[in-house]
Order: structure tokens, then sequence, then C-alpha cells
């Protein structure tokens, strides 16, 4: 009897003892299984969203040229993905390489913690020095470009313009002015698509490159709180313009419910005429509506002086390098040849171009829509600036639903600009910025 | 036989589970009440004592969430009790088709909830959905069900009511079922009617069940975040942002010690509304 219960407790303790050590031992001991030592493979990590083929036809290139496989993850978009990155990174289960956004989202990802400094690399010499600010923290360079920059902005429908008389409005006045008369005219002067709530943000920040023009040092002084929103008038006045829009009456009667998808069709359609978005709904309208695609044209969002109007750009996103990697030659191969002229031209296959891409040495073809012309236009006279999450890494999470109130008038400009002041406040603190 | 061991050796069964729970159940919330006063980035943490609770309880755009979690509670509950009831009165009535009917009432309960927000934001699409078709159709004028900010927490707190109703009504009609025969017999031998046998016999008698709709809703209605995230993303605005989904916001924004102090914030919420109701109500109840 004793002996049995003495072996029962030695089966406890032995199984306690088992569940303890492996709950608590992390397999950090990848299994390689590597036939070949030639062969290296990279694992790479990318939104499900995201063109692919393009990436894969790089991969394949890579495979063939240096021997170099690679194994694609896939993770879902927007702020979900966010999370995953974060926890793989946090874990130490970080693939080989990662895509993901340039700009503000990225310095929350603690980049020089987590990813390779491509700074001193030579390949990284071709990259334009306005994307490699956007993938800087403290003078290093964690990022090398993912295909095009996009163009923050208002999408028109040229044919209604012509119709109604209009010409492109250099100021914001002008563009009030036209928005009258195409009210007038029984259309819808400016499509709203607040289902999609982020896409009630780009009146705000579309006008970055205005903001940046009259206070050149405004993202810097925001940064190191020397300066709030609301209580900068000229970027409060982006606050006021998206509110403005709402007061006047200019919006599509559903506006708080139409999606993006509806608000292309309505543009298409000549029903609705104006419309601030993202130059990358280009690439859905000559998906969607080809015969409509040479009626849609661009213009940035103007400010209230016409000498200085020009562009707001969003950077595009870049390819990390895990810092934890154990094939970090093979890994930088990758990047190297992905950002060559070979590797873009290879990428860029059966690709409709909407935007230039941050390297040197790289042209957009000929056979561009005639909306990204008139983007391309302004980045070739350098009128152009990257959006404020692009020059700080302060970005609120909660601007959607802010921009979403002033945007339907539940509450004033003045209101918004001081919600996101406090939501600036959040996040500063969270980042550890000095200053606040 | 040693003594001790003759006193110790039954604990040893216990361990298996008390280590499972000590390692999924309490650790978890004392770290996480850990970590609600810190700083922290998964990697890193700094202590900072209270100041996210303060934080979450100043911010207007995270303490909005109170006001709309209560009102969501209480009127998905308080439809739940009502709705329930008088489905359970009628469905354990003698009626040909009534195990048909139960059926019907409990299916929307099996659906997927994503599901459900899914086809229900489909359905209240001013222009194009359903249900403003169908108004239009009768001549009146349907609002924008999830788009005005006035009415978009009651359309979800209805497609909640919807959906829970089965639940709701199941437990009911067993209440109900309980009930002894005798007390029907004593209502018809002093003449009572059918309100009568409502008033003075259902509704009392079935009091244990309505307490456990009401508990169980309420706290449901708390807690609720998959169909509001479903649905609108606390949209448009804040306005139908509740605890729940502003945590997850929080998390997603990678705040992680400031959304763990609106969970300690939101358990807390929970606990200090749902003990009290719980007492009170069984104080009310009645013994058969």
């Amino acid at each position: 009897m004793l002996n049995k219960r003495k072996i029962l407790a030695g089966f406890v303790h032995i199984g306690l003892f088992l569940t303890i050590v492996t709950g608590c031992g992390r397999n950090d001991g990848r299994i390689i299984n590597h036939s070949d030592t030639n062969e290296v493979t990279v694992t790479i990590l990318f939104d499900s969203q995201i063109e692919q083929d393009g990436i894969r036809a790089v991969a394949a290139d890579i495979e063939k040229k240096y021997n170099i496989k690679t194994e694609i993850e896939t993770r879902p978009t927007g702020v979900e993905g966010h999370e995953i990155i974060k926890t793989r990174l946090a874990t130490g289960d970080m693939t080989d390489l990662v895509f993901y956004n340039s700009g503000s989202l990225v310095q929350a990802l603690n980049p020089e913690e987590n990813f390779v400094d491509l700074k001193n690399e030579p390949f990284m010499k071709d990259v334009l020095e306005p994307f490699k600010k956007s993938v800087m923290v403290n003078g290093k360079v964690f990022g090398a470009p993912v295909g095009n920059a996009f163009a923050g902005g208002w999408l028109y429908n040229k044919k209604v313009y012509k119709e109604l008389g209009l010409s492109i409005p250099k100021t914001w006045n002008e563009l009030m002015a036209n928005s009258e008369k195409i009210k007038g005219a029984g259309k819808t002067a400016v499509i709203g698509t607040y289902k999609e709530q982020w896409t009630s943000q780009l009146i705000v920040l579309a006008d970055n490159h205005n903001v940046i023009a009259e206070y050149p040092t405004f993202a810097e002084d925001l940064t190191s709180h020397k300066v709030n929103i609301a209580t900068t008038p000229t970027a409060l006045r982006s606050f006021e313009k998206l509110s403005e829009v709402y007061q006047k009456g200019y919006l599509n009667s559903d506006f708080q419910s139409a999606s993006i998808n509806d608000g292309l069709k309505m543009l298409a359609e000549g029903t609705g005429v104006q419309y601030p978005y993202m130059s990358k709904g280009l690439m859905e309208i000559a998906k969607q509506y080809p015969d409509q695609m040479n009626d849609i044209g661009f213009f940035p969002q103007p400010g209230d002086n016409p000498d200085s109007n020009g562009l707001t750009i969003f950077m595009p996103a870049a390819i990390y390098v895990n810092k934890n990697t154990q094939n970090l030659e093979a890994a930088k191969k990758w990047v190297e040849y992905f950002i060559s002229p070979e590797g873009v031209k290879t990428y860029q296959a059966n690709k409709t171009p909407i935007g230039p891409l941050p390297l040197k040495g790289v042209n957009v073809p000929d056979h561009v829509m005639p909306a990204v012309k008139d983007i391309l236009t302004y980045f070739e006279s350098e009128k152009v600036t990257p959006a404020l999450e692009f020059l700080s890494p302060l970005k609120g999470p909660n601007l959607p639903q802010i921009t979403t109130k002033v945007g339907s008038g539940t509450i004033s400009a003045q209101q918004g600009a001081q919600l996101y002041d406090q939501d600036l406040e959040i996040q500063a603190k969270q980042l550890g910025l000095k200053g606040w | 036989m040693n003594k001790l061991a003759n006193k110790t050796y039954t604990y040893y069964f216990l361990l298996p589970a008390g280590i499972v729970y000590f390692v999924f159940f309490l650790l978890p919330t004392i770290m996480s009440l850990f970590f609600s006063m810190t700083w922290w980035t998964l990697t890193d943490w700094k202590f900072i004592g209270f100041e996210n609770f303060v934080t979450f309880l100043t911010e207007p755009s995270l303490n909005i969430g109170f006001k709309n979690t209560l009102i969501y509670a209480v009127v998905t509950s308080g439809l739940k009790v009502i709705i329930g009831l008088l489905l359970g009165v009628f469905l354990s009535s003698k009626l040909k088709t009534v195990g048909f009917i139960r059926s019907m009432v409990f299916f929307p309960t099996l659906l997927s909830t994503i599901a459900v927000g899914i086809a229900f934001t489909m359905m209240m699409h001013p222009s194009q959905g359903i249900i403003n078709i169908v108004l239009s159709g009768l001549g009146i004028v349907g609002p924008d069900w999830l788009g005005d900010t006035k009415i978009a927490l009651l359309s979800v707190a209805l497609v909640d009511v919807w959906k829970g109703i089965g639940m709701a009504t199941v437990i009911f009609i067993a209440g109900i079922m309980s009930i002894p025969e005798d007390y029907y017999e004593a209502l018809m031998m002093d003449g009572g009617n059918a309100w009568h046998k409502f008033k003075s016999i259902i509704l009392p008698l079935s009091r244990p069940a309505m307490n456990t709709v009401i508990i169980l809703s309420f706290i449901g209605g708390l807690r609720s975040f998959d169909l509001i995230w479903t649905m609108t993303k606390g949209g448009p605005g804040f306005s139908t942002d509740l605890i729940a989904s502003i945590i997850y916001k929080q998390y997603q924004a990678g705040f992680f010690g400031l959304s763990t102090a609106g969970n300690v914030i939101l358990f807390i919420l929970v606990s200090a509304l749902a003990f009290p109701l719980y007492a009170y109500l069984n104080k009310k109840e009645v013994d058969l």
C-alpha cells in the first residue's frame, strides 16, 4: 500500500516537474534542415492584402540568381497586423525580413532594438533622402522602400469639371467656390466615405504641405511639445477645412455609411465630383472602371496662399531586416536585389504605376493614367511635403474617430483639435517622448 | 507510516488542478494588476503608479465608454427579460407548432456573432439595406441606423437582443415549466383568469429564471465587444464605443499598460454592479 502511494506520488511529482519545465521553456532552437550548405531560406512576412505577384516574382528571381529560397508568411492588414508584428518581435519569433509601414507607425516598433541599421549598406545610396527620413531613428536608417509613394489630395471628375467650366483650385476658397457650383448643378460636391473611418482623416492629413509651407518647423515643434494643434492657427485650419465641407452641405447624404467603393463609384460615374482621398484609389478605378479611367484627375489640397500650392505625399511601406536573423547576409542580399533597377522592374511588371519610387535612377513609365501624370508634375517640380506622420513619430490612434466627429458636425473644429491634442499626449507619453 | 505524510498526501491530488488554476487564472490576474500600473511595451516596463487609471478615467475619448456600456447593458438585458418572458409564456403553452416556433426563436443564438453583425450591417444600410427598403415601401423614411450618432448604439443593442433572445426564452420556458400544476388548479378553483395566472403565478414563481436572465444578460452587456466591433468599430466617432472596444483600441495602438488598466477598471465595474444586483435579486426570490 505504502509503496503504491509512494510510486503514485512520484509520478505526480515528475508530471508536475515536466509541466513546469515545458511550460516555461522557450523553443529557441529552430530546426535547420539544410541538405545543401549553399542553400539558404529567407523567411519574409507581409500584409495579406498587398499585391503579392510582384514580390513572388522577385523571390523567384532571387532563388535563381543567388540560390536563396524565400518562404512567405502573411499577416492580417491594419492594426491587427501591427499587433502581430509587435508580438512576434517581442517574443523573438520574427521572420528574417518584414514588410511594414514607414513613418510614425514603425517608430512604435522600437526599430533600434528590433531591426538592422542599413545606413552604411552600399545599396542604400540610391534611396532618396525623404524616404530615408521616414525610416530613420537617431540617424540610423532601417528600411528600404517597397513600391511607389502615394499622394494624399483630391481626386476629381474632369468631365464634370469641364461641363461646369471649372478650373483646378489653387486656394481653399477657390475649391469652396467650385463646390458651391457643383452643388448648384445638383451633384455631390465632396464625397465622404466615413464607413471606412480612416478616410475621414484625409482633409486633415493632406493639408500638411500647407501647414509646413506656413510653419516649416511645425513637425519638430509638435514632437517636442512646444506647440499644440488647437492653439496653432495653421494646424487648426486643417480641422476647420474638414468642418467647413460638412457645414456647407457639400457631402453626399449618406456619407456616414458610404464605403470607399461607393465613393469611387460616385466619382467614376460623375454623380460625385471631388473626393478627398489617396492616389491608391486610382488603382481601384483602373481595375473597376477602366472606361472612366481617363475622366479622373487629381489635385493637391489647396491652402490659403496660391504661391505655395503643393502636394502632401505618403511614403511607401518599407522592408526591414530582423536584428535577430540567422541569415543576415542572405537577407541583405534579398533587399539589395529588391531595390535594384532589375528587381524593381520585376516587381513592377504588369502593374499600373500610380506614383514615383523613392529610388534614384528608377523612372515611371510613360503609359500612366492622367491622374498619375497630375501627381508626377508635382514630384518633378519638387513641390511635395511628406505627411505629418512621416515627419514626426506622433500620430494619435483616435484621429479617425475625431475627424469623423468633426467631419459630421458632431463637434467643432476647435473641439476636435483639442481632442486630438489629448490623444497625442497619451501617445507621446506611451512613446516616452521628451517634453510631454 | 509517517503521520505528516498521511495528513498531507491528499493535497498532492489537488496540485495539478491547483497549478493549472494558478498559472492560467491567478497569475494573469496578479500580473495584470501589476502591469496596469506600469508603462509597458511588452519587452520593457516602468512603474508609474495610478497614472494609467487617471488617464483612463479623465480622457473624454476613453471614459465615454462608461456611459455607453451602461446604456447598452441596461437596454439589452431589459429587453431580453421583457421579450424573453412574453415569448416564454407563449411558448410554454400547448400550441401545436410550439416545437417549431421554439427552434425558430432559438436559432439566432446558434449563429456566429460576427456573421450576424455583418449581415445586419448590410441590412441596416440607409439606402441599400433591406430594412429601409421595406420601410420606404410602407411610406416611412428609415433612419441611418448605424450612421446616426443618436441611434447607432440602440441599433446594435437591438441586434444583440435579437441574437440573445433565444437563450433568455429557453431559460424562461424551463422556469415556467417547473411550476407545479397544483397552483394552476388552485387558481381555477378560485376562478382566476389568464391575467391572474400570469400575474400571481407565473411572474413570481419564474423569478429564479428571471434573475438568471437578468444577471447573465447584464454581465454579457457590460463586457460586450464582438457585435459592436463588427458593426460600427465604436463609430461614428466615439458614439458606440464600449469599455471593451476602447480597451481593444488601446491595445491596437500599443498602449499596453493603459489598456490593461482599462481591463482592471472593467473588472471592478462588472463586479461592483453584478454582485449587489445578484444579492438584491436573490433576496426577492420566493420559495416554492
